[in-house]
């Protein structure tokens, strides 16, 4: 604790919002496992996160009580399950500041949603009528980071290889930090869309965005934030923001498996072309040809992950009860606590910022030359639950020299005495591979 | 820690610290033929090349070299111990033996006879997440050795 005083009128220490990890741990059963052993210490919520009691229960109740399918029944079961689903697509425009109710649209997951907006690419440059902010061909480009999870570097190079247009990428710095020096070169009047992760999953860096975006607007191009790491851990307001695409998923915000959601400005999803084809995204079908839906149905074709959505949406309100603010504290504490007990490790060596500022609670690191694979089975002898390989960022691993990495990552309902789990548990491994 | 003790047996962390044969060479006979293949594990990132060295009847050499995990290092070492400078007929009698071990989640018995050092690895088919790792060489020798001109062994279901 620090003895200086925060002078009067600035905000206090403890002005900031804080829960009862205790209470909230106690909703999540799964935290009651013992793993080998030992109390389960789960670290690897930038993976998938846990389940709270309120959001199982919604899932069962929705099956149990409301089963039906969305969008086309008069009768009473249809009009609950689509009331239940819209409900759902309102919570979650509501958590993100969403203008309009339409601006959501489902998707199985972040990798689904970014899909759709390069395809959507892709079909507009097949029509000669197609939308000129969509259309790409050679001469073009496409702008990501080198710090992409993989579902947000292979869909733009498939793009590029079927439209001829030129992929190219921000640097990451030794800290882990987005390069912007070469901002103005990379970013010009050739680009079409910029492609960047918000929270990176690996690296664990908060991405400030505002350079770029202001640079993507005077070049007329469109920007899409992967915000996968970011609206489960902190206050996202996609106004605020200023972006014009962001997509995140479910199953790392306490809901389940199988849901996502493409947010887009109203008027860019009205002038996109639908990209899958089928019931429910239709306005009218004869033998020849079809016209379609508005957004956000012109992009759910087929029936929808009913039951997910609305377990989304009560997942949203727990995210809500909490407060993402202090979400967002608690993390931040626990990323500081971990960092300088990381750093009393020796042979530790930490991929990203050292310190606790533009980070978020996802610490990945190796342990002198022992392989991931190895650190992370010793953990896992000991109940701690890490995750080790290449974490979908491939990229990011060849920037730093290593085949692999051990990430650690905080939720929620982590606490300082998981940590210490997680740094004892380093020690056993030195022990086995001395 | 007694699982975790199966899983790495002080033969398997030997074999790790202290590879033998590990570095790809040339054939010390011109006349035989030469080929390598290189295998990775997409999960892990794991890596590595084996090179074989064969008259067509005895593997006179099998050389490697990779980066990756403990088992898959260790593995790798084994390969290269128990397979050098066998004919290829039994080499594959021992790949057969081996890939069976390890496909076997545990219930397969293993004979030192066959298998050597790779006994140690029993404790790995329990572990299906590092089944792979294990087996890494053991694949890229399988390639190797077909390219080279020698007998495969039989396909792996994993």
């Amino acid at each position: 604790m620090t003895s200086i005083a925060i002078p009067e009128g600035m905000p206090q220490y403890d002005d900031v919002p804080r829960f009862d990890v205790a209470r909230v741990r106690a909703d999540f059963p799964i935290l009651d496992r013992e793993i080998n052993g030992h109390p389960l210490v789960y670290l690897d919520s930038a993976n998938t996160s846990h389940k709270p009691r309120q959001v199982l229960d919604v899932l069962d109740e929705h099956y149990a009580r409301h089963n039906a399918n969305v969008s086309r029944s008069v009768h009473t079961l249809g009009t609950e399950a689509t009331e239940a689903y819209e409900g759902a697509r309102a919570k979650i425009a509501a958590f993100i500041n969403a203008p309009s109710v339409d601006e959501v649209v489902f998707t199985k997951n972040s990798t689904e949603a970014i899909n759709i907006v390069a395809y959507a690419f892709s079909n507009a440059s097949l029509r000669p009528d197609g939308d000129p902010r969509f259309r790409l061909g050679p001469g073009d480009e496409v702008v990501i980071s080198e710090m992409e999870h993989h579902s947000n570097i292979v869909p733009w190079q498939l793009l590029c290889e079927r439209t001829g247009a030129t992929l190219r990428w921000f640097p990451v710095t030794d800290q882990g930090r987005l390069d912007e020096s070469g901002l103005e070169d990379l970013v010009t009047e050739r680009t079409k869309i910029v492609s960047l992760v918000h929270v990176s999953n690996i690296l664990g860096t908060v991405n400030a965005t505002s350079r770029i975006t202001a640079r993507v607007r005077e070049v007329g191009a469109l920007l899409l934030l992967d915000c996968s790491q970011s609206v489960p851990h902190l206050p996202i307001d996609v106004v605020d923001l200023d972006a014009d695409y962001i997509v995140f998923t479910g199953h790392k915000m306490l809901g389940p498996t199988g849901i996502g959601v493409l947010w887009g400005r109203g008027e860019l999803l009205a002038a996109m072309p639908p990209v899958m084809g089928g019931g429910s995204m239709i306005e009218t079908v004869t033998m020849a040809r079809s016209t379609f839906a508005a957004p956000p149905a012109r992009f759910e074709a087929g029936t929808p992950p009913i039951a997910e959505a609305v377990a989304l949406g009560a997942a949203v309100d727990y995210l809500t009860g909490v407060g993402m603010r202090a979400v967002q504290w608690h993390e931040k504490e626990l990323t500081a606590y971990a960092l300088e007990a990381l750093g009393t490790v020796p042979d530790l060596r930490i991929f990203g910022p050292t310190v606790p500022v533009g980070r978020g609670g996802t610490i990945s690191f190796a342990l002198g030359d022992v392989h991931p694979h190895d650190v992370g089975q010793v953990l896992d002898s000991l109940g701690v639950q890490v995750r080790v390989g290449h974490h979908c960022a491939k990229p990011v691993c060849s920037r730093f020299g290593v085949p692999a990495m051990t990430r650690a990552s905080f939720y929620l309902y982590t606490t300082t005495e998981e940590i210490d789990a997680l740094v004892g548990g380093l020690e056993q491994v030195r022990k086995v591979f001395d | 820690m007694v699982q975790l003790d199966q899983l790495y047996q002080e033969i398997i962390l030997d074999h790790y610290k202290h590879p033998h044969g590990r570095g790809l060479r040339d054939a010390d006979d011109a006349t035989d033929q030469v080929a390598e293949a290189h295998h990775v594990n997409p999960t892990c990132g794991d890596e590595i090349t084996v090179r074989v060295a064969t008259d067509g009847d005895v593997l006179h050499d099998i050389s490697y070299d990779g980066m990756g995990c403990s088992i898959s290092q260790a593995s790798a070492s084994v390969l290269h111990e128990l397979l050098r400078g066998r004919g290829t007929g039994e080499a594959f009698e021992v790949h057969e033996a081996f890939v069976e071990l390890m496909s076997g989640r545990g219930q397969v018995t293993p004979d030192e006879d066959v298998l050597g050092d790779g006994v140690a690895f029993a404790g790995v088919a329990r572990y299906p997440a590092r089944v792979k790792c294990a087996l890494l060489p053991w694949m890229a020798f399988k390639d190797a050795a077909a390219r080279a001109g020698v007998g495969v062994g039989p396909e792996v279901k994993a």
